[in-house]
């Protein structure tokens, strides 16, 4: 019996091999899941003097992607939240390290995709929410408890595999 | 004093001066004290966006931003526990490169120890088989004439001589348990 | 034309590997002759055939042909020629066929090598080599072709990775390759073994020189891959417990357990099922090095670009070569304990611990390296397994190791006395623990993990002497002459423990006495550092081949007084647009200075980072002596004897002299 020993543990090892190929070790799961959304005051993106912070939107289920006007990803993503994700469910954007200030520009020439976007100039905020790559999505809930969170960008399959399905469970 | 006696001064001094004007390098932070622990704190610390390094190693972007924050939190009176914790509550154990000991984790650091228990195992039992077996003198000339032979490797002879045809007996020695 | 015929010799070497792994195989099962006789020269005809593909590769390479797509994404107008070379094996797709190459190369040299060898194990090692060549070379038809053409036609290349152009790089992929491909020998004799039921000191004998070859590769291999990291990659580290070095660690570990316990085998005819385990094991390991570096599963500061189909193939045809032998291994190994009785201490014994050691400390890694997607996999999270853990549980298990390469040499065969061993050992070991207690505190206080290493080391080294003094305890007048006619085996050996010695101090001592300064320098002033006085005389711009840089000129002046010129490096690559820290070294005997140019501030101002590495080359010069004397063991005359032997019918020494306290 013993000299199986060796054959199982290759087997025990190749299953977990074989699993590994279907990760992706750059996929972190949050631990902010299942928490509170971290509080902000950030000034409106192309709105001066205007400030938006989470408590403004308590009591609804939004949207929080992080994004940036030098990631292009992100920018195809806008058509998606133009195209298909619409008037579903509000999405608020949180600009990250717009360094060169394009966001502004940027967003009045291809028209926003967001209901509001907010300046984090300096990157304090997404820090907080411990954000690691543009795009990121944090899904939010009434009681501003982070349900869920994308990294990478929303493509039409992810918004009906992932993203639905939680936000059926959110409603009402 | 007139300008001219103060150019002169100025001269007469620069030139008193060594050429490489040695003037101490500065550190790179304001607060070195802090700097220092940030650093420590850092080597323990992944880059969560880096392939494999830590953040006192890596010059990415994101890695700097963690940095300052981190130096925020000492600079708040945070002790490094605290900030840990904060930052694993943003990034999860992930950040840590020294797994924290938790169930999650016993196999992980206990492991290595398991390994070598096992292997103490295995090894005292082998050495107590070896020295119950047969003194040496049980190895028959018969035996050691059987391994010489097998041992013996010739292929330009006639394959019949050949010792590893099939269905050649193997020397007896003891049965495993 | 001259990619296509790359190609097509490719897909002919597929061929060609498919009969050498099946016909001899059978011809061996049957006692045919014909069919056995046809493994040498198939071996050689796939050797002749990958080394005209790889040729092709390295062509294309060389004339700038853009239209291949990996030289177009490998390789720049600009690149200088050596590096242009190189890349030819900087990608997935090149450096899988210099694997290939190597196989093949491997191959052949059994085939050439092996006259002493009876035909139906020629036959059998081959058609194994065949085999595992068949599943590399259908990866490079199926799913990597490196000869893939491109259109339209780039104008230029994406230039080779800037790490990768480094003098480390050059013989640091071809030299690991050789110690990763060279254990599939030791393998293919394992499973040769296993077929034909004939487990001996024989096999052992056979595999040896072909495992202990294999492992002196392996270990130039590691060692500089791991001087290739120091000067690379900008901060100075040697050793990082990344993946990647993890996974040449281990068949490294796998294949040093290897080399003792055959060498117990060929002594004595003990542990030979644990030795052909081991063989399998260290060839298995080198496999899962390749996936895991290949196979994107595991993040690494170095590894090749993710694709999970790729990633699949190799994992099947991982999963056929060790699942397929291991079968083997279990139906086929012996149930019979051979060889003799030993006592419980013994050289046997010790060689049964070190064994234990060696492996716990390869579990260790194994389990350090694979934990994160254990967890990940199970869906339990994902943490992170850093150098902190690698220290804290693979020091403790090694240390035990290191203290055994003492004992060991010097401790009879089958029955050996610890208590006259103590006695003649006291010195040794009195003065190694004296010397080491003490030093630590002529430098800066006690430190107990300087004191542990300076200790085994000191401690190796003497027993070392004392190994040599044994040996010559009897020789009378001319025993300078007698110590260099002892055999080659034995100079081997001791040469390769004084080098793990040398390693250990240079470990140990670089890792508890290096300092560093992070400073903002203005052109004109001054940063020193373990009694260097830094001057930095500023940054200009030079351009390079295909790189700009910004050249920091630094002008040290050592304790002593002597000065000399350092220039560390910004590079901004052009075809990329990567910019890259090239750190500059200034090598010594005892400590390396070693600066590392930061950012520019402005204004002239520039932060640097230096540093003070005691010791550190001891790291490289050890590892070097470790590959000597791996060198030298390989090379000894007694392995290619046994055809003068066929003259002595009855005793083979091998066994007659059991009782001999030495080597030979």
């Amino acid at each position: 019996m013993r000299r199986w020993i060796p054959l199982a543990v290759v087997v025990a090892l190749g299953a977990f091999l074989y699993l590994g190929l279907y990760l992706n070790p750059k996929e972190v799961p949050s631990p902010l899941v299942g928490h509170t959304a971290p509080d902000f005051t950030l000034p409106v993106v192309g709105r001066p003097g205007e400030t938006f912070s989470p408590a403004d939107v308590r009591g609804e289920v939004w949207l929080l992607n992080i994004w940036a006007p030098w990631c292009s990803i992100c920018l195809k993503e806008h058509r998606v939240f133009r195209d298909l994700i619409g008037d579903d469910v509000p999405v608020y954007g949180l600009t990250w390290k717009d360094l060169d200030r394009e966001a502004a520009p940027l967003l009045a020439r291809n028209g926003s995709p967001y209901v509001k976007a907010v300046d984090d100039v300096d990157g304090r905020v997404a820090i907080r929410y411990g954000v690691t790559v543009t795009p990121e999505t944090f899904v939010i809930d009434h009681q501003g408890v982070i349900r869920m969170k994308h990294v990478g960008p929303i493509t039409p399959q992810v918004w009906e595999q992932k993203f639905r399905p939680v936000l059926r469970g959110l409603r009402p | 004093m007139s300008p001219a006696v103060l150019v002169a001064g100025a001269l007469v001094f620069m030139m008193a001066l060594p050429l490489p004007a040695s003037q101490p390098a500065l550190p790179t932070a304001d607060d070195p004290v802090l700097e220092a622990r940030l650093n420590e704190l850092a080597v323990d610390l992944r880059c969560v966006v880096c392939q494999n390094e830590s953040l006192a190693e890596s010059r990415a972007s994101l890695a700097l931003d963690l940095r300052a924050e981190i130096r925020g939190m000492m600079r708040n009176g945070l002790t490094d526990e605290q900030v840990l914790e904060s930052l694993v509550a943003r990034y999860g154990d992930f950040v840590l490169y020294r797994p924290p000991v938790k169930p999650l984790t016993y196999a992980l650091w206990g492991g290595p120890f398991v390994f070598l228990l096992i292997g103490i195992g295995l090894a005292a039992a082998t050495l107590h088989r070896r020295r119950s077996m047969p003194e040496p003198e049980a190895v028959s000339p018969e035996a050691l004439r059987q391994a010489a032979r097998l041992l013996r490797t010739d292929p330009v002879s006639p394959a019949g001589q050949a010792p590893d045809v099939p269905g050649t007996p193997r020397p007896p020695l003891q049965q495993e348990r | 034309m001259i990619p296509e015929l790359g190609q097509f010799v490719v897909i002919l070497a597929l061929v060609v590997a498919l009969i050498q792994g099946t016909l001899p195989l059978l011809g061996a099962q049957r006692g045919d002759e014909r069919l056995m006789a046809l493994a040498r020269p198939l071996a050689q005809a796939q050797f002749t055939l990958l080394l005209l593909a790889f040729s092709a590769l390295a062509w294309s390479f060389l004339t700038h042909d853009f239209s291949v797509k990996n030289v177009a994404q490998n390789s720049f107008s600009q690149l200088p020629a050596i590096y242009r070379f190189t890349a030819t094996w900087g990608s997935h797709e090149g450096s899988l066929l210099l694997w290939t190459v190597i196989l093949a190369g491997w191959s052949a040299a059994v085939a050439v090598f092996s006259r002493q060898l009876p035909q139906e194990m020629v036959a059998r090692v081959l058609a194994v080599l065949g085999l595992v060549s068949v599943g590399f070379l259908a990866l490079l038809v199926f799913t990597s072709n490196p000869f893939e053409r491109l259109f339209p036609i780039p104008a230029d290349g994406r230039d080779l990775n800037p790490l990768l152009q480094d003098a480390g790089m050059i013989s640091h992929p071809p030299l690991l390759y050789m110690g990763y491909v060279g254990f599939s020998v030791a393998f293919a004799f394992a499973i040769a073994a296993l077929l034909s039921g004939r487990l001996d000191a024989a096999w052992a004998r056979w595999s040896r020189p072909w495992t202990t070859t294999a492992w002196t590769f392996l270990t130039l291999g590691v060692a500089l891959g791991s001087w290739w990291a120091y000067r690379e990659l900008g901060w100075g580290g040697w050793w990082f417990w990344d993946p990647t070095e993890n996974a040449s660690l281990m068949p490294w570990l796998a294949g040093t357990a290897l080399i003792h316990a055959l060498a117990a085998t060929e002594k004595r005819g003990v542990f030979s099922n644990w030795s052909v385990l081991l063989a399998i094991a260290t060839f298995s390991l080198s496999l899962l090095g390749t996936f895991l570096v290949r196979s994107g599963v595991l993040s690494s500061v170095h590894a090749f670009a993710v694709d999970p189909t790729r990633g699949l193939f190799i994992l099947v045809f991982l999963g056929l070569v060790i699942g397929g032998s291991m079968t083997l291994y279990a139906l086929r190994a012996p149930r019979m304990v051979a060889g003799g009785s030993f006592a419980w201490f013994s050289r046997e014994s010790l060689l049964l611990a070190n064994n234990v050691f060696l492996i716990a400390a390869l579990g260790a890694v194994l389990l350090g390296t694979l934990y994160p997607l254990f967890l990940d996999a199970l869906g339990l999270g994902k943490i992170s397994v850093g150098p902190q853990y690698f220290n804290a549980v693979f020091v403790p298990l090694v240390a035990p190791a290191l203290f055994l390469v003492g004992i060991g040499p010097l401790a009879r065969w089958k029955k050996a006395s610890l208590p006259d061993l103590m006695w003649r050992l006291k010195w040794a070991f009195g003065v190694a623990l004296v010397t080491a207690a003490l030093l630590p505190l002529t430098l800066d206080g006690m430190n107990l993990q300087v004191t542990l290493g300076l200790f085994l080391a000191l401690w190796i080294l003497f027993t070392v002497i004392k190994g040599f003094a044994q040996r010559l305890q009897h020789a009378g007048p001319d025993r300078w002459r007698q110590l260099l006619r002892l055999p080659r085996a034995f100079w081997g050996m001791q040469l390769a423990h004084a080098g793990l010695a040398i390693l250990v101090v240079g470990v140990t001592m670089v890792s508890n006495y290096e300092t560093e300064r992070d400073v903002r320098m203005p052109i004109g002033s001054h940063v020193e550092l373990a009694g260097y006085r830094f001057v930095f005389h500023g940054v200009e711009e030079v351009p390079g081949p295909n790189y700009l840089a910004g050249r920091a000129t630094m002008e040290i002046t050592s304790p002593h007084g002597r000065s000399f010129m350092l220039y560390p490096e910004k590079r901004n690559y052009d075809a990329s647009g990567a910019i890259m820290t090239q750190a500059a070294v200034h090598y010594g005997l005892f400590r390396d200075v070693y600066i590392s140019l930061g950012d520019p501030l402005g204004d002239g101002v520039w932060t640097v980072r230096v540093y003070h590495k005691p010791f550190v080359g001891w790291l490289w010069a050890g590892a070097l002596l470790l590959a000597m004397g791996g060198g030298l063991a390989a090379a000894d005359p007694r392995y290619r004897m046994v055809l003068r032997r066929r003259r002595v019918p009855d005793a083979e020494p091998a066994l007659a002299s059991a009782a001999a306290p030495e080597v030979r």
